[in-house]
């Protein structure tokens, strides 16, 4: 019998094959979906500048996850988070099923987990916890596109408000959230403060785009914005806390 | 012939339904490797914990989620994760800047290369953090970079409120006071956003129907 260890050349082995999987369906959609774009008239220039903006825009979101992976680590090794996190999972997720799981067994959450019989269930957990909504997907996507083109019908001025009352609905809920920690104090308007300055940065991006004609940076311009507003948080926290 | 559509949905649900067979394959070759399957009431208890409101918000997602990336970016992105903070945005953003619509097949095809671009980044990333984690974790864990990897949110939908409330503010004006009145109101709600996000769009749709009947849109 193999002796467990939650960074075992094993679980390494079985992360990688799911890694593997995942960049190949997506290296899959992109070709088909580039191929599809180029049929439709869409500019070679316009496909390169949305594949860059798109890999600069992921940066950041994709630096939090990796720090996701780390968290998790200290009490389930690298392989697992790190597959777990790549396919379907968010921390916000995963963290409250390993450690309600974890909980329900008595093992601590501070520690590497050393009994594999621990590792297997909160790896079933965090499986199962997460997996209904791709079953929706499987079975239920066409019907869910065939009920939308229902409700927006033939109307296309309506069609395309409603996409974009979904998509405000969206940014509202975000927009809302930023809310939530002012009556905490000057820290709690932090988040309103970085928020702004993302907002400032925008509208500065605009009027760059309109006077200079610099249409180059329309793609780009919110991956600035948010990596801007993020850097500013760091003397807008110290000044603030 | 079969359309592109029809193509997007064959294709999607061979790759979906492989991808449900290898996330369960995953925990069961690692019980059959170890010898080590777990008893049933742990995980039905772990299950129990958090499937009443990871179930509820996955369906929630799916319905919300599902019309904003068209057809391949939601086969892609739903098996991708991390939707609301990344693949969503990034999608926008990139149909956005190629003015093209998001029901329209040009949104489709843009909203698909941007997610598939998003995963792609995102599992290399990760994959160079966790083999350069050394070097890295002491940086990424430093207490100086600590408030921009928590402000990552406001930092994304400041920028892209302007975008988008600036040019519909008259549909926005009603989910965006009723959240913000909400937030204040509850704090505690922070950690249900992705429940709320739902309201926010019917309650959007539903003002977005009136104006769109008075003419005022």
């Amino acid at each position: 019998m193999p002796t467990f260890d939650v960074n075992s050349g094993f679980l390494y082995g079985v992360t990688t094959v799911i890694i593997l999987f995942v960049i190949a369906q997506s290296v899959f959609f992109l070709v088909r979906a580039t191929r599809r774009a180029k049929q439709l008239g869409i500019t070679g220039a316009t496909i390169r500048s949305t594949i860059l903006s798109s890999a600069i825009f992921t940066v950041a979101p994709a630096i939090a996850i990796l720090m996701g992976v780390i968290t998790l680590s200290k009490m389930l090794g690298l392989p697992w988070p790190w597959l777990r996190l790549s396919i379907l999972g968010a921390l916000t997720y995963e963290l409250p099923a390993a450690t309600t799981t974890a909980a329900a067994m008595g093992v601590s959450t501070s520690t590497t987990i050393t009994d594999p019989h621990a590792f297997t269930a909160i790896a079933w957990v965090m499986t199962l916890g997460i997996i209904p909504g791709i079953f929706l997907i499987l079975f239920g996507l066409k019907k869910l596109e065939g009920g939308l083109h229902n409700i927006t019908g033939k109307d296309q001025k309506w069609g395309k408000l409603f996409m974009d009352s979904m998509f405000l609905g969206m940014i509202s809920a975000f927009l809302g959230l930023i809310f939530a920690d002012v009556r905490e104090g000057l820290p709690g308007y932090i988040p309103l403060v970085v928020a702004l300055i993302s907002a400032l940065l925008m509208c500065l991006c605009g009027l760059i785009i309109k006077v200079f004609k610099a249409k180059w940076l329309e793609q780009y311009a919110l991956p600035l914005c948010m990596l801007g507003a993020m850097a500013a948080s760091i003397p807008v926290t110290a000044l603030m806390k | 012939m079969r359309s592109y559509k029809d193509s997007v949905h064959f294709y999607g649900r061979i790759w979906v339904a492989t991808a449900i067979f290898l996330m369960i394959m995953a925990p069961v070759a690692i019980c059959v490797y170890y010898d080590a399957w777990p008893e049933l009431k742990y995980v039905l208890t772990g299950l129990l914990g958090v499937a009443p409101i990871f179930w509820t918000t996955a369906i929630i997602e799916v319905l919300t989620y599902a019309p904003m990336l068209g057809t391949g970016g939601t086969y892609l992105g739903f098996i991708t994760g991390n939707l609301s903070s990344l693949k969503v945005p990034c999608a926008l953003n990139a149909m956005q800047a190629a003015k093209v619509e998001a029901s329209s097949e040009e949104g489709e095809v843009i909203s698909t290369i941007a997610v598939a671009t998003s995963a792609i980044v995102t599992t290399v990333i990760i994959a160079l953090g966790v083999l350069l984690l050394g070097y890295l974790q002491p940086l990424l864990e430093s207490e100086t970079l600590a408030p921009a990897f928590d402000n990552i949110l406001p930092a994304l939908f400041g920028a892209l409120a302007v975008v988008y409330v600036s040019k519909n503010w008259k549909i926005a004006i009603t989910p965006l006071v009723f959240m913000i009145v909400l937030f204040l109101a509850v704090p505690s709600l922070a950690s249900a956003v992705g429940v709320l996000v739902p309201v926010g769009a019917l309650i959007a749709i539903g003002a977005s129907r009136i104006l769109y009947k008075k003419g005022l849109v």
